[in-house]
């Protein structure tokens, strides 16, 4: 018998819209050892089903309509609230999405790694402070964590992305668990980060014989790490079977879908640039942040480099693609770019005007021709405005449509980005994800700019989206005859993309070069590491990739 | 066309489901009714507010005086009304001025920053630091006369009501300030705003039509909660007899006339003291309920 059963879980919430089905009908089982990967998009019900194993959803309004989970011959669902506690604790963890929000700030990793060895609610297990902190040693030592001793007593905020994420995993293997819930564990952390992460808890999986169920909406993640793969879409099953039978001979359209939306291989486009024109020059940009806390312990002024003496130029009808981790200044640079963050030092050239020179007043005009899109269509939006109005707001602010030609741009706004007509008067919070940054690209073209900034614009969508939103976007370039800066951490996506490719790190641009011949011959060490450490959604190619790490 | 989806319509269909904060809101309003037909009820009782009968002093009810009349003689059914406009309006106009000043500051402080940030909120800090009381005392002991005012003015029976809206407004906007700069911090961040300033927006046309909008619920929770709190600062002040001047009514100065008789006529100061409880309280609970309601988690 399988280490978990789980059968026909079905999971429903009660809101204000009637009942949703979350999970409906769900049926699958771990064995010791192996690894399973529920992939869906989200909304799709992989959190929930997980959830609802550990009794974490809120009730009301979810409700378990029905269904077993066999853990171990008992069952998860009805076993009683002590019990549940006990089973969390001992035999079952959960390591989260984010690791920045899943650490108590004000208490030292150290202590809180020990807690569950020093209260635990077997008495017999309970250690003392001594043992428990030499065991949390050891484990931050094998999670990889450098000088442990010392690091034992530091708190959250001393640690990175990724060193956080390995402090949460520690924590979830203190108890010898015998199942590892993770639930995208490594969707907040950069691509570097995410192979070693995930190299590190395969190791852990191998040594320690633990069951692992792998919540992820990346299939190339998935490929390289999961034995049996779950495919789940509106809190049904799609497809289940071992990963390779998914990955190259699916039956679902579902899968097949999925699998297809990903970015892969080369701009299928012409690059349309014109080299010896630039629309924007950039020389030795700088742009600092004073950072107080540097600042307070050294008592002279410190900075925060976030954009450290770049030089580009941008051409004339060319996408170019900006690639880097967190904190590498790209966002930065794009804003300051469009004068949208103070710049400490450096010009921006746009067709021919220097645009430090001028005033904000004088800068609305320059305005009109170069916008920006964002990366998060939920934040990007005023939720307090209609499609119309804002659609319509830099129409009638830079005086392009009057009272009676405004209907009519809006209309033909709409259908450029592919939205209904009859959907103009909605507010924001009525539309998904990809129909909103539907809406943000539509604003951003309503001016017919020359230049737009796409800073992440479908990092925060589900897959198929993603590739609906980024044909728009080809699309529109080629229609509006559009410049454009396109920012990503992803480098599929920027290889899909873009015509040419510049990567930063730290503020500065460390290479650059048409995108088929950098993704060929990277030169800079750090690009070789980056263009390693992309997933491939292929479990062969993955395989021989992470084997060749 | 009203859409009925947009944001304040789907509030007010969360509001509805909020049964206390419905009660209390039928509570005021047909409050707010009965002292507005006040002049009606005078009319229909055939006795005015202030009409002095000595000969029926601390009569219990009667037709003609349903709740019975004062140690002047005077009916406390009319009285009560007429004292119900004074402290209603009084509560209604100076949260809505604090509301407003509080606004102005806190949308100026939170979106500029810097030294007009540091500045602004000094002021708030030093005008909560002030002790309320004495200094509500001090200045409503300012003989108008001296400051130069018109003789016109100063004589007008309106002008104690004036002077209290004026001081509660001038020290009540503090909240409204500190709230309204916290919310504008990190409104000015999102990305909405970046894409308002990327389309060459002015300040102006980003704080009221960008900002403000989003300010909206926070700003009306806080006003209607502190209604009910400048109505008490009213009855404590009238109360103090520093308030509204007799012989104009309110509910503070109805508890002052009534401290004298508390054993002879506890009624006389039972009808005042109830009513200020209850629009006090009713108050509170319609502000909770347009809490839960503007609350954006509150999605189910």
């Amino acid at each position: 018998m399988a280490l978990l059963e789980v059968n026909r879980l079905k999971v429903y919430f009660q809101t204000r819209n009637g009942l949703v089905k979350a999970v409906d009908d769900v049926s699958f089982s771990v064995d010791a050892g192996e690894t399973l990967a529920i992939v869906g998009e989200s909304g799709s019900g992989k959190s929930v089903t997980c959830y609802s194993l550990l009794d974490l959803l809120p009730k009301p309004p979810a409700v378990i309509e029905g269904g077993t989970a066999l853990f171990d011959g008992e069952d998860l669902l009805t076993c009683s609230t002590p019990r549940m506690r006990q089973l969390r604790g001992n035999d079952i963890a959960v390591i989260f999405q984010d690791p920045m929000t899943s650490l108590n700030p004000f208490i030292s990793i150290g202590e809180q790694l020990i807690e569950p060895l020093i209260y635990h609610p077997d008495k017999t297990r309970i250690q003392g402070r001594k043992q428990a902190r030499l065991r949390a040693i050891e484990l931050l030592d094998e999670v990889g964590i450098i000088d442990p001793v010392a690091r034992f007593d530091c708190y959250p905020h001393e640690f990175s992305g990724g060193m956080r994420q390995r402090v949460m995993i520690a924590m979830a293997l203190i108890n010898e668990p015998r199942l590892l819930i993770c639930d995208e564990p490594t969707t907040a952390l950069d691509v570097t980060i995410q192979a070693q992460i995930l190299e590190l808890i395969k190791k852990l999986q191998q040594t320690r014989d633990v069951a692992v169920i792998f919540i992820s909406h990346d299939l190339g993640v998935v490929a390289g790490i999961a034995d049996k793969v779950l495919v789940m879409c509106d809190g049904t099953i799609r497809e289940a079977g071992d990963t390779e039978s998914i990955f190259y001979n699916s039956q679902n359209d579902y899968t097949k879908k999925l699998l297809a939306a990903i970015p892969e291989g080369a701009k299928v486009l012409t690059n349309r640039s014109e080299p010896d024109k630039p629309l924007v020059e950039v020389r030795d940009l700088k742009t600092y942040f004073s950072d107080y806390s540097k600042a307070a312990a050294s008592g002279g002024k410190k900075y925060i480099k976030a954009v450290d003496g770049v030089s580009l130029d941008i051409r004339r009808g060319e996408i170019l693609g900006l690639v880097g981790e967190s904190g590498s200044g790209k966002s930065t640079l794009g804003r300051s770019i469009l004068q949208l963050a103070p710049t400490s030092f450096g010009t921006v050239t746009f067709d021919g005007t220097l645009l430090d020179d001028l005033n904000p007043k004088q800068t609305v005009p320059w305005r009109r021709r170069m916008q920006m899109i964002f990366q998060d269509p939920y934040a990007s939006l005023n939720p307090r405005m209609t499609v119309y109005q804002t659609l319509s707001e830099p129409l009638l602010y830079h005086g392009l449509a009057d009272s009676k030609s405004i209907d009519q741009q809006v209309r033909q706004l709409m259908d450029d980005v592919g939205l209904a007509y009859g959907q103009m008067r909605k507010y924001p919070h009525e539309f998904s994800g990809g129909q909103r940054q539907r809406i943000a690209i539509g604003r951003a073209i309503a001016t017919k700019p020359e230049l737009i900034i796409a800073d992440e614009p479908v990092s925060a969508l589900d897959v198929t989206i993603q590739a609906q939103i980024l044909d728009l976007i080809l699309d529109l370039v080629e229609r509006h005859n559009l410049t454009m800066l396109f920012i990503s951490h992803d480098l599929s996506v920027v290889r899909y993309i873009s015509d040419r490719v510049m990567v930063m790190n730290k503020g500065v641009i460390i290479e650059s070069g048409d995108t088929e011949t950098l993704w060929a011959n990277p030169q800079q060490e750090y690009t070789q590491r980056l263009l390693k450490a992309i997933p491939l959604a292929d479990p062969r190619l993955e395989r021989r990739r992470i084997a060749s790490l | 066309m009203i859409n009925q989806n947009s944001p304040l319509f789907l509030a007010m269909r969360r509001f509805r489901r909020h049964r206390l904060a419905i009660f209390s809101c039928c509570v005021l309003l047909s409050m707010i009714v009965l002292v507005i037909s006040a002049p009606l009820f005078e009319i229909w009782l055939g006795v005015s507010a202030n009409q002095v009968d000595l000969y029926s002093r601390m009569v219990g009810s009667s037709l003609q005086h349903p709740l019975g009349t004062d140690e002047l003689g005077r009916d406390v059914f009319l009285r009560l009304l007429y004292g119900g406009r004074i402290s209603l309006f009084t509560g209604l106009t100076a949260a809505c001025f604090a509301a407003s000043i509080g606004t102005v500051i806190g949308l100026s402080a939170g979106y500029f920053g810097g030294r007009l940030d540091a500045l602004l909120m000094r002021l708030t800090d030093s005008v909560i630091a002030l002790p309320l009381l004495p200094l509500l005392i001090v200045l409503a002991a300012i003989d108008l006369n001296k400051i130069g005012l018109p003789e016109a003015i100063v004589q007008s029976e309106d002008v104690s009501f004036y002077r209290i809206v004026l001081i509660v407004a001038l020290t009540g906007w503090t909240t409204v300030a500190r709230l309204v700069r916290g919310a504008t911090l990190s409104l000015k961040e999102r990305e909405f705003v970046m894409a308002a300033r990327g389309i060459g927006a002015s300040d102006r046309h980003i704080m009221f039509r960008h900002i403000l909008p989003n300010l909206l619920s926070p700003i009306i929770v806080a006003v209607t909660l502190s209604v009910g709190s400048v109505i008490l600062l009213e009855s404590v002040l009238s109360f103090l007899g520093l308030g509204i001047q007799p012989p104009m009514a309110s509910w503070g100065n109805m508890l002052t006339n009534a401290q004298q008789l508390i054993w002879e006529a506890p009624l006389l100061a039972v009808y005042p003291g109830l009513l200020i409880f209850i629009t006090v309280i009713s108050f509170n609970f319609l502000g909770d309920g347009l809490q839960d309601a503007f609350d954006p988690k509150a999605e189910y």
